[in-house]
């Protein structure tokens, strides 16, 4: 039942995602971005990516999964402000 | 039944990721390939008697204006003895080499990840299949993100010819990143994995009362439930501070069908000097309360249908602390290479167990002393941009 939840979740942020299923987002896709583009010198610098050094960061992922019952939900999804 | 259900989920999996990928081709927004770049590591754990260590190499490059191809090949080398291999008295060493190839692609500038790993070891065997969908909107300021993975295991028993067990596991994410000032980035994620199959560690066992043990115990193989599902959710933020430094921190919350509830939380700092130095330091806390068929020390050897004395499975907390420093440098305009870091990182680990005993103690039965151990972490590599 809760993966059949999840799938659910799933359909509903997929149709979001894009503008060309769903009409009424393409309104939305215009939205003034209120930080502009040459606002994001901060965002771009390497030490604002939580995701830095995949190399590394795989691999500390990896000791803790070994150690710890826990697992998922710790990658982040990456960008953000459309730049390296 | 249960199969039964889980095709049935699996099925319209399926056939929701197609009309994700569907839809998400016709979309359009702002988003970008990884930077071509390489690493080679070296990494190593050593701690509670046992040292794992090795080298990762990883590959990227694009192909095109659209299409980015990496390649990973790492390696576990395994010796020593941990707790559990001391209590039991059956050592062993061993390597576990993982090779994994992916591709992104830009579409319509969305983008899309694939990619496939290989795990081999001599009594294990696993393959996994990833698929990843992110999309920027908003005007680049917010990030969706979707993925899909499969695993299918091959569990060996070494000294055990005919013993010969499968796994399967599927994962589901969700994620959001959200630029909400120009010095501050928001992220959300959730996943769901579910397992199916057998997922013990077969080298592992219960510890239960024996009277005819000249140490009052003894042990034998652990029974695990066949399925597990779990749920994680959690948040991370970056800040950047005026003067190219930045402050992060993450939070999760975990829970699955086994009874197991964790929570783990983690801040750090980023300091840089120059432009040559990125200086990092960080803490991070984990706590979990036990699976509901976890026991230290069962009453007999058949006293539940399902029974687990695996130290991950209890009641425990762990902390960490590490730092990084990275040494950067540019090249000239006319060389191929771009730029290349040197890289250093250290993590500290504590875990302490509030019902995992050291059976090794020489202490009446269930007396034992609270087992918990250290662990020193080090990642050391060079980073190349091309």
């Amino acid at each position: 039942m809760k993966m059949r939840s999840l799938a659910t979740a799933l359909l509903i942020l997929g149709s979001l995602l894009s503008s060309g299923c769903v009409s009424t987002l393409a309104s939305i896709q215009d939205i003034e971005p209120w930080v502009k583009p040459y606002e994001r010198s901060n965002l771009a610098d390497p030490i604002m990516s939580a995701n830095r050094n995949p190399i590394a960061l795989a691999y500390v992922k990896h000791v803790f999964e070994a150690r710890e019952g826990a697992r998922g939900a710790d990658g982040g999804a990456g960008g953000g402000c459309g730049c390296n | 039944m249960a199969v039964q259900g889980a095709v049935v989920v699996v099925t319209k999996s399926r056939w929701l990721l197609l009309v994700v990928i569907a839809c998400v081709s016709t979309a359009s927004s702002g988003a970008v390939l990884p930077q071509d770049r390489s690493d080679a590591m070296y990494h190593s754990y050593s701690g509670d008697g046992v040292t794992i260590d090795g080298p990762s190499v990883l590959l990227r490059k694009k192909v095109g204006n659209n299409v980015s191809v990496s390649a990973n090949y790492y390696v576990d080398t395994i010796s020593g003895a941990s707790i559990d291999v001391r209590a039991q008295a059956s050592e062993y060493q061993e390597e576990r080499t993982e090779t994994t190839v992916g591709g992104d692609f830009l579409h319509n500038k969305t983008l899309i990840n694939v990619s496939y790993t290989n795990s081999s070891e001599n009594d294990f065997e696993a393959n996994s299949y990833h698929l990843g969908i992110s999309q920027d909107f908003f005007g680049d300021l917010t990030t969706l993100s979707l993925s899909y993975s499969r695993g299918d295991d091959e569990i060996r028993r070494r000294g055990d010819e005919s013993f010969l067990e499968e796994a399967n596991r599927q994962k589901f994410g969700v994620g959001l990143t959200q630029v909400v000032t120009k010095s501050l980035i928001v992220g959300v994620n959730a996943e769901n994995v579910s397992d199916e199959g057998y997922l013990n560690n077969p080298y592992r066992a219960i510890r239960y009362l024996d009277e005819d043990s000249a140490r009052g115990f003894s042990f034998t193989t652990e029974v695990y439930p066949t399925t597990r599902v779990s749920n994680a959710f959690s948040i991370n933020a970056n800040y950047y501070l005026p003067y190219r430094a930045s402050i992060y921190g993450n939070a999760r919350y975990y829970t699955d069908t086994w009874g197991i509830r964790a929570t783990n939380a983690k801040v750090g700092y980023i300091h840089t000097i120059g432009d040559e130095w990125i200086l990092d330091a960080h803490v991070r806390f984990y706590q979990q309360d036990q699976a509901d068929f976890y026991r230290d020390l069962f009453t007999r050897a058949d006293e539940f249908n399902i029974m687990a004395r695996d130290k991950e499975l209890s009641t425990y907390s762990g902390v960490s602390a590490g730092v990084g420093v990275t040494y950067e440098w540019a090249f000239s305009a006319a060389s191929y290479l771009k730029k290349s870091t040197l890289n250093f990182e250290y993590d500290y680990m504590n875990f302490d167990y509030d019902n995992f005993r050291d059976a090794t103690d020489d202490a009446p039965v269930g007396e034992e002393a609270l087992f918990g151990f250290s662990a020193n972490v080090i990642r050391a590599y060079v980073s190349v941009w091309y």
